[in-house]
């Protein structure tokens, strides 16, 4: 019989089907823990209301700054251990632009909210990626690590974010705060067109 | 040397090798594709149209003219109105005469900077609202394929935002007589582009 000459293997290796496609996070080459972090730094629909968020703390001086520093990532921590418990849900990616469009509109208007309430705001906030990013990590078999790494990172946004803003005291600096949440409010306004058209 | 002599001596292990590391196993790795082209795209998107961008700019330039608050909250209404015409623009929502709206939005502005005409700040915002839902409507869905949508419109907005910036830096020239009426010849010139696409968009 006749062997399989070279470029039967060549056919063979081309033509041999392929598995499923596998989603995970985008690789930092440091391993889980950097991969987490990286892609929250990935995300712009996650990231933009987290620097909203950290702006309108900022905004709204010192208390509320520490602790929507404190609550964010702590409720984006237990929302996220919650999610690595739970099964995968339909895409709920409008209900994140919701809350950033929410968000912008907040720290477009400089609207004049207690520390208390900034706190609840992101313990919402915080609980609802933490829960989706727990969530998405279940579904690609990724363990608590990149959780971590996520956590890390809203940590870090959060606390420079509100901190360049809390001592602002020039009109105009102040001002271009309010620009930046106008921004992300517009861009939350234009996904919801998007995802209502299927795109985004 | 032909193919398979240079394969020859290792032929034994080489063929198995070459056909496991051809089998297509799984997409393990993957990256996100069109991140980088869907924020360009929006950042270039408002520069390339003399239309959008005489109306942003001179969004800036009636806002100095009018001063504090009018400055900034012209700028700011603008993007998020114009986010609202984009929006009515994705559901299918139509809006006649989108064309002559924006070319109006040019002339109706630049004759405002012209005659330094100073309205009540209520007013302003409405009217720069009502212009800016029409470039919204008009350019805010313009995403190419493939193309990511949020940094689309990240890049949309920032840019639209960095227009309205350069119309408030040029406006700063106001501060001396002679660059009062520099900007008022600015105005002129925006009205002037304005009915020239005005024309284009009648005719």
């Amino acid at each position: 019989m006749r062997r399989p000459g070279h470029w039967s293997w060549v056919a063979a290796g081309w033509l041999l089907p392929a598995g499923a496609a596998q989603a995970h996070l985008v690789s930092s080459g440091l391993g889980p823990f950097y991969d987490g972090a990286l892609h929250l730094l990935l995300s712009p629909g996650a990231l933009l209301g987290l620097l909203a968020l950290a702006l309108l703390a900022g905004l709204r001086g010192p208390r509320a700054g520490r602790l929507a520093v404190i609550a964010l990532p702590t409720a984006w921590l237990l929302g996220g251990l919650v999610g690595l418990g739970l099964a995968p849900v339909p895409d709920l990616t409008w209900l994140g632009v919701a809350a950033f469009l929410v968000l912008g509109l907040l720290l477009a208007a400089d609207a004049k909210l207690p520390p208390i309430a900034i706190a609840a705001l992101a313990c919402a906030y915080g609980g609802l990626h933490g829960l989706l990013d727990g969530m998405a990590l279940t579904a690609i078999g990724a363990g608590t690590s990149p959780l971590l790494g996520i956590v890390l990172a809203v940590l870090v946004i959060a606390l420079l974010g509100a901190a360049a803003v809390v001592p602002l005291r020039v009109l105009w600096a102040r001002i271009a705060v309010r620009v930046a949440g106008s921004w992300v409010a517009a861009v939350g306004l234009l996904m919801l067109g998007w995802l209502a058209r299927g795109t985004g | 040397m032909s193919f398979s002599q240079s394969f020859r001596p290792r032929h034994r292990i080489s063929a198995p090798i070459l056909t496991i590391a051809l089998w297509p196993l799984a997409a393990w790795a993957h990256v996100s594709a069109g991140e980088a082209g869907g924020l360009l795209s929006g950042l270039s998107h408002p520069v390339s149209g003399l239309d959008h961008v005489v109306a942003m700019i001179a969004v800036g330039l009636w806002g100095a003219q009018l001063g504090m608050p009018a400055l900034w909250i012209l700028p700011v209404a603008f993007p998020m109105m114009m986010a609202f015409g984009g929006l009515l623009g994705l559901l299918g929502t139509p809006l006649p005469g989108v064309e002559v709206g924006i070319a109006a939005s040019a002339v109706v502005l630049g004759a405002l900077v012209l005659g330094r005409v100073r309205l009540p700040l209520a007013a302003a915002v409405a009217l720069v609202g009502v212009f800016a839902v029409f470039h919204g409507h008009a350019h805010g869905t313009e995403l190419q394929a493939g193309q990511n949508a949020i940094l689309y419109s990240l890049g949309f907005v920032i840019a639209t935002g960095l227009l309205h910036g350069v119309g408030i830096a040029v406006g700063l020239i106001q501060r001396w007589s002679l660059g009062r009426q520099a900007l008022r010849g600015a105005g002129a010139l925006v009205m002037a582009a304005g009915v020239y696409f005005l024309w284009g968009a009648v005719a």
